[in-house]
């Protein structure tokens, strides 16, 4: 589960700051995709950079954990942020940010030799997970290809696999589609959605393309910062 | 340990031969400057060991020369009188005093009119601080006997019992031993009655041109009282000309080398680290410790060099070992580890300047979609 606790966030703006996100609460339930929508300049990326511990928050907290292993982001050191992310977050990109001259397996691979004391005994689990991720996505047959020769499908594919292939409880995408045409990018939102159920992650997806609403569990709208009245999304779509 | 390594540079191998091109390139640069570098040396350290082996092989705390009144001290104008001498010999605190003679001059073997540049010590049988020391191991017994360096012997052509011909007198080889050099001549020791002899007849004064003295005395107030300057030996070489001139514009271009190669190296390396900056943001945002990136990075410079700087050295050995038969080419820890040490000092300097873009690059670029 992943709970932003009033969060407000706000930047230098000449001899102003602006406010990039306003008092903002949000909950994503495990096994849950929780849509992020708005427009463009309404703070999306700026809640999933706040969740993602890449921004402290002016204020407010970023809970992330299940019953009594309860963490708040917002309250670490850069470096136990580091280490929460390793452990305990996914992150998708809205490019794949795949490393050029890794093969997708080697992608995975990598989230087992990150430094920080990663233990013989975690990289050996991570790495018999790799083979299983790479199926789950459907790149078995690609896992020795290296990003220049992947479609952007594909790449976005090797990406998700990276972001859950640590187990993380926490999973957070930014715009996935947002290179894709609408086939492929329904592919990838049916392939999150279905990996958010089966591995019970708590998914946060921002989006501004409502066009794949009907595979998100739970929907936001975000505007000037602020969350406006949470919606149901399948409720709503039903 | 191949499993640790592994880990510590996982992305930085893969990268490695992902652009194998550009780091072929770098490689051969750096193997190219080390091959510069390394042959520069290994000349130096053969032009500098035909200058000045033999001066090396004085014995004494320091050696005295005379001090011209309007320039510097030389080995070749130092001429220090029985008076001198006889007053180094009766200062406070001097234990013993060496004359020795040094002159260039011709020597032929006797059956040939084909002279040969040699340099003339006149030595003592002994002196204190000489036993096995391989100058004095020349110095012959009798008047008319001459110890040959194995470089006059080469070059004259002779053995153990010939004769040879110096300034128009005969001198019998009693023995052929090191290889010893001054100012680019090979060494050949008389006797220092034989020498001044032979001082004379090529217009010299005939007396000896440097003390070696041991002594716990006030070196400056005896030099200053006689006229003479007292200096340690690698003091004493800036007063061979030849030697000052010859390293100085050497020592000048591997400096200039050096600096040259810490340049490319660093740039090299301070271009590329900057672009791996996206990937380090990526990989910092994934949760990657800046610890871990900064292993990967400076193990990636490290194979670079370690494989550019071995070529280079192999290459150094390989071609000195054949140059060596025609220059004056030493191949010794001084002149070949010594500058890939230097070498590998730099490059990875390099590498650590630019590792600031490493440990500054921020993770949440990673999220803007301007990548
Ligand atoms: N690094 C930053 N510095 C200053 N202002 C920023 C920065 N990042 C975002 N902003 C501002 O915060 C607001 C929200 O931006 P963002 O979270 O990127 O919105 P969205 O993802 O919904 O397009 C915008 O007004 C944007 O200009
Ligand atoms: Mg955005």
């Amino acid at each position: 589960m992943i709970q932003l606790q009033n969060v407000t966030l706000t930047f230098p703006d000449g001899e102003n700051r602006i406010t990039a996100v306003d008092n903002a609460t949000l909950r994503g339930n495990n096994g849950t995709v929780t849509g992020i929508t708005g427009p463009s300049g309404s703070g999306k990326s700026s809640i999933l950079a706040v969740a993602a511990t890449l921004l402290r928050p002016d204020s407010g907290g970023v809970l992330i954990g299940n019953g009594s292993d309860m963490t708040d982001a917002a309250q670490l050191s850069k470096h136990e942020a580091t280490q929460l992310r390793r452990e305990r977050i996914g992150i998708v990109f809205q490019q794949s940010n795949l490393l050029p001259a890794l093969t997708a397996r080697e992608q995975l691979q990598v989230m087992a030799r990150l430094g920080g004391g990663t233990s013989r005994n975690k990289r050996a689990k991570i790495d018999a997970r790799v083979d299983e991720l790479l199926d789950a996505v459907g790149l078995t047959e690609h896992a020795g290809k290296r990003t220049h020769q992947l479609s952007g499908g594909q790449r976005q594919r090797v990406a998700i696999a990276r972001g859950l292939v640590h187990e993380p409880e926490v999973l957070l995408v930014d715009e996935p589609t947002s290179a894709l045409d609408q086939e492929r990018g329904a592919k990838i939102m049916e392939l999150i959605s279905r990996l958010t159920h089966e591995r019970d992650t708590a998914t946060l997806l921002v989006t501004h393309d409502l066009a794949h609403r009907d595979t998100l569990d739970d929907l936001v709208t975000v505007l000037d910062g602020r969350i406006t009245t949470p919606v149901a999304g399948r409720a709503l779509t039903r | 340990m191949r499993e640790r390594k592994g880990i510590i540079v996982f992305v930085a191998w893969r990268e490695l031969r992902f652009a194998r091109g550009r780091f072929l390139l770098i490689g051969a640069v750096v193997a190219l400057i080390t091959l510069l570098v390394g042959f520069l040396s290994g000349l130096t350290g053969g032009l500098a060991a035909q200058n000045i082996s033999s001066v090396l092989q004085l014995p004494g705390d320091r050696l005295v020369l005379q001090q011209p009144e309007s320039s510097d001290p030389s080995y070749a104008t130092s001429s220090l009188d029985e008076n001198t001498v006889t007053a180094w010999e009766q200062a406070d605190g001097v234990e013993s005093v060496t004359p020795i003679g040094i002159v260039q001059s011709r020597a032929s073997a006797s059956d040939t009119d084909d002279p040969t540049g040699v340099a003339l010590y006149g030595l003592p049988q002994h002196a204190p601080g000489t036993q096995s020391n391989p100058l004095f191991d020349l110095a012959p017994v009798r008047d008319d006997e001459v110890g040959v360096s194995t470089g006059a012997a080469d070059d004259l052509g002779v053995e153990t019992g010939d004769t040879i011909s110096i300034t128009g007198t005969d001198f019998t080889v009693s023995v052929v031993g090191d290889d010893l050099w001054y100012s680019h001549t090979p060494v050949i020791v008389l006797t220092p009655e034989a020498w001044s002899e032979a001082s004379k007849r090529v217009g010299g004064t005939g007396e000896a041109t440097v003390l070696a003295v041991t002594a716990d005395a006030d070196w400056e107030a005896i030099g200053a009282a006689t006229g003479t300057v007292a200096e340690t030996t690698l003091a004493s070489l800036t007063a061979l000309e030849a030697f000052r001139s010859e390293i100085g514009s050497l020592g000048l271009m591997i400096t200039m080398l050096f600096g040259i190669s810490a340049l490319v190296v660093g740039a090299f390396f301070t271009v590329w680290t900057m672009q791996r900056a996206g990937d380090m943001a990526v990989l910092k945002a994934l949760g990657a410790t800046t610890g871990s990136l900064v292993r990967d990075s400076l193990g990636q410079a490290s194979i670079v060099l370690i494989a550019g700087i071995g070529v280079g050295l192999a290459a150094v050995i390989g071609l000195g070992t054949l140059a060596g038969q025609a220059l004056p080419f030493i191949i010794s820890p001084i002149t070949t580890l010594a500058p890939v040490v230097v070498m590998a000092v730099l490059g990875l300097a390099g590498a650590a300047f630019a590792l600031r873009s490493v440990t500054k690059a921020d993770p949440l670029t990673a999220l803007g979609s301007n990548r």
